[in-house]
Protein backbone atom coordinates (compact mmCIF):
# COMPACT_ATOMS: atom_id res chain seq x y z
CA UNK A 1 0.00 0.00 0.00
CA UNK A 2 0.92 3.15 -0.80
CA UNK A 3 1.81 5.39 2.21
CA UNK A 4 0.57 8.85 1.62
CA UNK A 5 3.40 11.57 1.77
CA UNK A 6 2.16 14.73 3.22
CA UNK A 7 6.28 15.97 2.74
CA UNK A 8 5.18 16.45 -0.51
CA UNK A 9 1.78 17.59 -0.13
CA UNK A 10 2.52 21.48 -0.08
CA UNK A 11 -0.30 24.37 0.28
CA UNK A 12 0.58 26.56 -2.88
CA UNK A 13 -0.61 30.31 -2.09
CA UNK A 14 0.47 32.50 -5.01
CA UNK A 15 3.32 30.38 -6.02
CA UNK A 16 4.75 30.10 -2.56
CA UNK A 17 4.60 26.76 -1.44
CA UNK A 18 3.87 25.83 2.69
CA UNK A 19 4.27 22.72 4.14
CA UNK A 20 1.49 23.41 6.81
CA UNK A 21 -1.76 23.62 5.49
CA UNK A 22 -2.45 25.38 8.90
CA UNK A 23 -3.17 29.24 9.19
CA UNK A 24 -3.03 31.00 12.83
CA UNK A 25 -4.49 34.24 14.13
CA UNK A 26 -2.32 36.31 16.69
CA UNK A 27 -4.97 37.93 18.29
CA UNK A 28 -7.07 37.09 21.22
CA UNK A 29 -3.96 35.89 23.48
CA UNK A 30 -3.09 36.04 27.05
CA UNK A 31 0.29 37.16 26.32
CA UNK A 32 2.76 37.41 23.03
CA UNK A 33 4.73 34.89 24.65
CA UNK A 34 1.95 32.61 24.74
CA UNK A 35 0.61 33.37 21.20
CA UNK A 36 4.59 32.68 20.03
CA UNK A 37 4.34 29.21 21.77
CA UNK A 38 0.39 28.17 20.13
CA UNK A 39 2.10 29.28 16.62
CA UNK A 40 4.70 26.89 17.48
CA UNK A 41 3.47 23.95 18.49
CA UNK A 42 0.29 24.48 15.58
CA UNK A 43 3.37 23.88 13.31
CA UNK A 44 1.49 27.31 11.28
CA UNK A 45 4.12 29.00 8.65
CA UNK A 46 1.54 32.04 7.96
CA UNK A 47 -0.06 34.00 10.58
CA UNK A 48 -2.12 36.49 10.41
CA UNK A 49 -1.30 39.66 11.89
CA UNK A 50 -3.20 43.34 12.44
CA UNK A 51 -2.46 47.02 11.36
CA UNK A 52 -2.95 49.57 14.19
CA UNK A 53 -1.38 52.60 15.76
CA UNK A 54 1.98 52.20 17.36
CA UNK A 55 1.51 53.08 21.06
CA UNK A 56 3.59 56.09 21.45
CA UNK A 57 2.81 56.72 25.23
CA UNK A 58 3.84 53.41 26.38
CA UNK A 59 6.92 51.97 24.30
CA UNK A 60 7.86 49.61 26.91
CA UNK A 61 4.77 47.78 25.54
CA UNK A 62 5.61 44.39 23.94
CA UNK A 63 5.77 44.11 20.04
CA UNK A 64 4.68 41.00 17.95
CA UNK A 65 7.69 40.51 15.88
CA UNK A 66 10.18 40.50 19.09
CA UNK A 67 8.28 37.15 19.28
CA UNK A 68 7.29 36.05 16.12
CA UNK A 69 10.24 36.43 13.29
CA UNK A 70 8.82 37.18 10.23
CA UNK A 71 11.60 36.02 8.99
CA UNK A 72 10.76 32.45 9.91
CA UNK A 73 6.90 32.91 9.74
CA UNK A 74 4.86 34.60 7.20
CA UNK A 75 2.88 37.53 7.77
CA UNK A 76 -0.23 37.73 6.51
CA UNK A 77 -1.35 40.96 6.91
CA UNK A 78 -5.00 41.46 7.06
CA UNK A 79 -7.61 44.17 7.33
CA UNK A 80 -9.70 42.93 9.86
CA UNK A 81 -12.08 45.63 12.10
CA UNK A 82 -12.41 47.38 8.34
CA UNK A 83 -16.09 48.53 7.46
CA UNK A 84 -15.71 50.23 3.76
CA UNK A 85 -13.39 49.60 0.66
CA UNK A 86 -11.40 52.87 1.51
CA UNK A 87 -10.22 51.32 5.12
CA UNK A 88 -9.25 48.17 3.67
CA UNK A 89 -6.98 49.80 0.95
CA UNK A 90 -5.72 52.33 2.88
CA UNK A 91 -4.93 49.56 6.21
CA UNK A 92 -3.29 47.02 3.44
CA UNK A 93 -1.43 49.58 1.31
CA UNK A 94 0.13 50.47 4.78
CA UNK A 95 0.78 46.81 5.37
CA UNK A 96 2.84 46.96 2.25
CA UNK A 97 4.98 50.05 3.47
CA UNK A 98 6.18 48.15 6.55
CA UNK A 99 8.00 45.90 4.90
CA UNK A 100 7.29 45.13 1.84
CA UNK A 101 4.08 42.45 2.06
CA UNK A 102 2.22 41.74 -1.01
CA UNK A 103 0.50 38.39 0.36
CA UNK A 104 -2.41 39.78 2.27
CA UNK A 105 -5.49 38.60 3.50
CA UNK A 106 -9.01 41.04 2.83
CA UNK A 107 -11.55 41.32 5.26
CA UNK A 108 -14.36 44.02 4.60
CA UNK A 109 -16.90 43.37 7.39
CA UNK A 110 -20.51 44.61 6.88
CA UNK A 111 -21.91 44.04 10.21
CA UNK A 112 -20.78 44.60 13.83
CA UNK A 113 -22.82 41.98 15.29
CA UNK A 114 -22.71 38.87 13.07
CA UNK A 115 -19.51 39.93 11.47
CA UNK A 116 -20.50 38.87 7.91
CA UNK A 117 -18.07 40.10 4.93
CA UNK A 118 -19.86 43.01 2.80
CA UNK A 119 -19.24 40.93 -0.29
CA UNK A 120 -19.93 43.89 -2.26
CA UNK A 121 -17.15 46.25 -0.61
CA UNK A 122 -14.93 43.11 -0.42
CA UNK A 123 -15.30 42.13 -4.67
CA UNK A 124 -14.77 46.16 -5.19
CA UNK A 125 -11.37 46.04 -2.83
CA UNK A 126 -10.38 42.44 -4.03
CA UNK A 127 -10.57 44.40 -7.98
CA UNK A 128 -8.61 46.99 -7.08
CA UNK A 129 -5.87 45.43 -4.39
CA UNK A 130 -5.17 42.86 -7.50
CA UNK A 131 -4.23 45.75 -10.23
CA UNK A 132 -2.02 47.10 -7.38
CA UNK A 133 -0.17 44.07 -7.17
CA UNK A 134 -1.24 42.61 -4.27
CA UNK A 135 -2.09 38.78 -4.01
CA UNK A 136 -5.28 38.89 -1.95
CA UNK A 137 -6.41 36.17 -0.04
CA UNK A 138 -10.25 36.89 0.36
CA UNK A 139 -12.30 36.17 3.32
CA UNK A 140 -15.98 35.88 2.33
CA UNK A 141 -19.30 34.39 2.50
CA UNK A 142 -19.92 30.68 1.52
CA UNK A 143 -21.55 31.65 -1.59
CA UNK A 144 -20.51 30.32 -4.46
CA UNK A 145 -21.41 32.71 -7.57
CA UNK A 146 -19.53 35.16 -5.20
CA UNK A 147 -17.02 32.99 -5.12
CA UNK A 148 -16.55 32.74 -8.65
CA UNK A 149 -16.61 36.57 -9.29
CA UNK A 150 -13.93 36.80 -6.75
CA UNK A 151 -11.72 34.82 -8.62
CA UNK A 152 -12.94 36.63 -12.16
CA UNK A 153 -11.10 39.70 -10.17
CA UNK A 154 -7.67 38.13 -9.35
CA UNK A 155 -8.21 36.61 -5.93
CA UNK A 156 -5.23 34.39 -5.01
CA UNK A 157 -7.12 32.59 -2.57
CA UNK A 158 -10.96 32.01 -1.66
CA UNK A 159 -11.50 31.61 2.51
CA UNK A 160 -15.35 31.03 3.06
CA UNK A 161 -16.35 31.58 6.37
CA UNK A 162 -17.36 28.33 8.28
CA UNK A 163 -20.00 30.52 10.87
CA UNK A 164 -19.63 33.75 12.49
CA UNK A 165 -16.13 34.99 12.86
CA UNK A 166 -14.99 33.72 16.61
CA UNK A 167 -18.53 31.96 17.39
CA UNK A 168 -17.02 27.74 17.29
CA UNK A 169 -20.01 27.14 15.86
CA UNK A 170 -18.25 24.68 12.84
CA UNK A 171 -18.94 24.57 9.05
CA UNK A 172 -22.38 25.06 8.90
CA UNK A 173 -23.15 24.52 5.36
CA UNK A 174 -20.81 21.58 3.66
CA UNK A 175 -23.32 21.69 0.59
CA UNK A 176 -21.66 25.32 -0.40
CA UNK A 177 -18.06 24.70 0.47
CA UNK A 178 -18.40 21.36 -1.92
CA UNK A 179 -19.72 23.50 -4.43
CA UNK A 180 -17.13 25.96 -4.50
CA UNK A 181 -14.06 23.33 -3.77
CA UNK A 182 -15.74 21.81 -7.00
CA UNK A 183 -15.27 24.75 -9.01
CA UNK A 184 -12.39 26.44 -8.27
CA UNK A 185 -8.72 25.15 -8.83
CA UNK A 186 -7.64 28.65 -6.47
CA UNK A 187 -6.54 27.80 -2.80
CA UNK A 188 -10.10 27.39 -0.70
CA UNK A 189 -9.14 28.03 3.14
CA UNK A 190 -11.74 28.12 5.39
CA UNK A 191 -11.47 31.26 7.77
CA UNK A 192 -13.71 32.07 10.37
CA UNK A 193 -16.13 29.85 13.06
CA UNK A 194 -14.14 26.97 13.89
CA UNK A 195 -14.24 25.75 17.27
CA UNK A 196 -12.55 22.51 17.70
CA UNK A 197 -10.23 20.22 16.03
CA UNK A 198 -12.68 18.03 14.48
CA UNK A 199 -13.97 21.29 12.71
CA UNK A 200 -10.65 21.56 10.67
CA UNK A 201 -10.71 18.27 10.10
CA UNK A 202 -14.14 18.23 8.27
CA UNK A 203 -13.05 20.98 6.35
CA UNK A 204 -10.00 19.43 5.01
CA UNK A 205 -11.84 16.27 4.18
CA UNK A 206 -14.36 18.46 2.26
CA UNK A 207 -11.52 18.87 0.18
CA UNK A 208 -10.34 22.61 1.27
CA UNK A 209 -6.98 23.35 0.85
CA UNK A 210 -6.53 25.01 4.29
CA UNK A 211 -7.56 26.22 7.39
CA UNK A 212 -7.62 29.50 9.16
CA UNK A 213 -8.10 29.68 13.02
CA UNK A 214 -8.13 32.11 15.64
CA UNK A 215 -10.23 32.18 18.37
CA UNK A 216 -10.83 28.44 18.75
CA UNK A 217 -7.12 27.93 19.55
CA UNK A 218 -5.97 31.84 21.52
CA UNK A 219 -9.40 31.79 23.93
CA UNK A 220 -9.52 27.36 24.26
CA UNK A 221 -9.23 26.29 28.16
CA UNK A 222 -6.16 25.50 27.14
CA UNK A 223 -4.60 27.19 23.88
CA UNK A 224 -1.46 25.26 23.37
CA UNK A 225 -2.98 22.17 23.69
CA UNK A 226 -5.47 22.98 21.31
CA UNK A 227 -2.70 24.23 19.10
CA UNK A 228 -1.71 21.00 18.78
CA UNK A 229 -4.95 19.70 18.06
CA UNK A 230 -5.76 21.70 15.18
CA UNK A 231 -2.10 20.84 13.37
CA UNK A 232 -3.44 17.17 14.04
CA UNK A 233 -6.90 17.77 12.82
CA UNK A 234 -5.53 19.32 9.41
CA UNK A 235 -3.34 16.76 9.33
CA UNK A 236 -6.13 13.74 9.82
CA UNK A 237 -8.58 15.36 7.80
CA UNK A 238 -6.42 16.23 4.72
CA UNK A 239 -4.75 12.44 4.71
CA UNK A 240 -8.71 11.38 5.13
CA UNK A 241 -9.02 13.66 2.37
CA UNK A 242 -6.51 11.92 -0.24
CA UNK A 243 -7.54 8.11 0.91
CA UNK A 244 -10.77 8.60 -0.21
CA UNK A 245 -13.91 7.78 2.02
CA UNK A 246 -16.14 4.75 1.22
CA UNK A 247 -19.53 5.19 -0.35
CA UNK A 248 -22.41 5.47 2.17
CA UNK A 249 -24.43 2.86 2.24
CA UNK A 250 -27.97 2.77 3.78
CA UNK A 251 -27.50 -1.11 5.22
CA UNK A 252 -25.35 -2.99 6.84
CA UNK A 253 -22.16 -4.90 5.01
CA UNK A 254 -20.28 -7.13 7.66
CA UNK A 255 -16.95 -6.45 7.94
CA UNK A 256 -15.76 -10.52 8.92
CA UNK A 257 -16.12 -13.25 6.00
CA UNK A 258 -19.21 -14.51 6.00
CA UNK A 259 -17.49 -17.93 4.73
CA UNK A 260 -16.33 -20.59 7.42
CA UNK A 261 -18.67 -19.48 10.10
CA UNK A 262 -18.33 -22.00 12.80
CA UNK B 1 15.86 86.52 21.60
CA UNK B 2 13.94 85.17 19.10
CA UNK B 3 11.19 83.10 20.21
CA UNK B 4 10.62 79.71 18.86
CA UNK B 5 7.25 79.24 17.25
CA UNK B 6 4.86 76.31 18.17
CA UNK B 7 2.76 74.43 15.84
CA UNK B 8 0.00 71.83 16.52
CA UNK B 9 -0.03 68.68 14.71
CA UNK B 10 -1.48 65.25 15.65
CA UNK B 11 0.42 61.89 16.10
CA UNK B 12 -1.91 58.51 16.22
CA UNK B 13 -5.01 60.41 17.08
CA UNK B 14 -3.27 62.72 19.75
CA UNK B 15 -2.80 66.72 19.09
CA UNK B 16 1.03 67.48 20.44
CA UNK B 17 2.79 71.08 20.37
CA UNK B 18 6.22 70.80 18.19
CA UNK B 19 8.51 73.72 17.44
CA UNK B 20 8.19 74.89 13.95
CA UNK B 21 10.71 73.82 11.12
CA UNK B 22 10.95 70.29 12.68
CA UNK B 23 11.30 67.59 9.80
CA UNK B 24 9.13 64.29 10.23
CA UNK B 25 12.42 62.55 11.13
CA UNK B 26 13.60 64.20 14.26
CA UNK B 27 9.94 63.60 15.53
CA UNK B 28 10.03 59.84 14.45
CA UNK B 29 13.49 59.78 16.56
CA UNK B 30 12.11 62.05 19.59
CA UNK B 31 9.41 59.34 19.85
CA UNK B 32 12.01 56.54 19.29
CA UNK B 33 10.36 54.77 16.81
CA UNK B 34 11.77 51.25 15.13
CA UNK B 35 11.23 52.65 11.67
CA UNK B 36 11.96 49.53 9.98
CA UNK B 37 9.01 47.82 12.02
CA UNK B 38 6.31 50.95 11.01
CA UNK B 39 4.53 52.57 8.10
CA UNK B 40 4.06 55.92 8.45
CA UNK B 41 1.24 58.27 6.68
CA UNK B 42 1.21 61.92 6.73
CA UNK B 43 -2.08 63.73 6.20
CA UNK B 44 -3.26 60.26 4.58
CA UNK B 45 -0.84 59.93 2.37
CA UNK B 46 1.94 57.08 2.72
CA UNK B 47 5.09 58.83 3.04
CA UNK B 48 8.34 56.84 1.85
CA UNK B 49 10.57 56.40 5.24
CA UNK B 50 13.76 57.33 2.80
CA UNK B 51 12.43 60.72 2.47
CA UNK B 52 11.22 61.53 6.26
CA UNK B 53 14.10 64.08 6.63
CA UNK B 54 13.30 66.08 3.67
CA UNK B 55 10.16 66.25 5.42
CA UNK B 56 8.88 69.63 7.54
CA UNK B 57 5.88 69.62 9.42
CA UNK B 58 3.12 72.02 9.38
CA UNK B 59 0.56 73.30 11.31
CA UNK B 60 -2.23 70.85 11.63
CA UNK B 61 -0.59 68.05 10.04
CA UNK B 62 -1.98 64.64 11.03
CA UNK B 63 0.75 61.60 11.58
CA UNK B 64 -0.57 58.25 11.75
CA UNK B 65 2.27 55.71 12.59
CA UNK B 66 0.70 51.98 12.73
CA UNK B 67 2.82 48.34 13.10
CA UNK B 68 1.54 45.03 12.64
CA UNK B 69 -0.20 43.43 16.33
CA UNK B 70 -1.25 40.38 16.93
CA UNK B 71 -4.96 39.98 15.56
CA UNK B 72 -7.19 37.73 13.42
Amino acid sequence: MEVVKLTKDKLIVAKKKFNSRLIVGTGKYKSMSECAKAIKLSGAEIVTVAVRRVNISDKKKPLLMDYVDPKKITYLPNTAGCFTSEEALRTLRLAREIGGWKLVKLEVLGDKKNLFPDMIETLKSTEILTKEGFKVMVYCNDDPLMAKRLENVGACAIMPLAAPIGSGLGIQNKTNIKIIRNQTKLPLIIDAGLGQASDASIAMELGCDGVLANTAIAKAKHPLKMALAFKNGVIAGRQSFLAGRINKFIYGSASSPTTGII
Amino acid sequence: MKKIKKIKIKINGKFSRINENLTLSTILKQLKIPLKKVAIELNLEIIDKNKISKIKLKQNDKIEIVHFIGGG
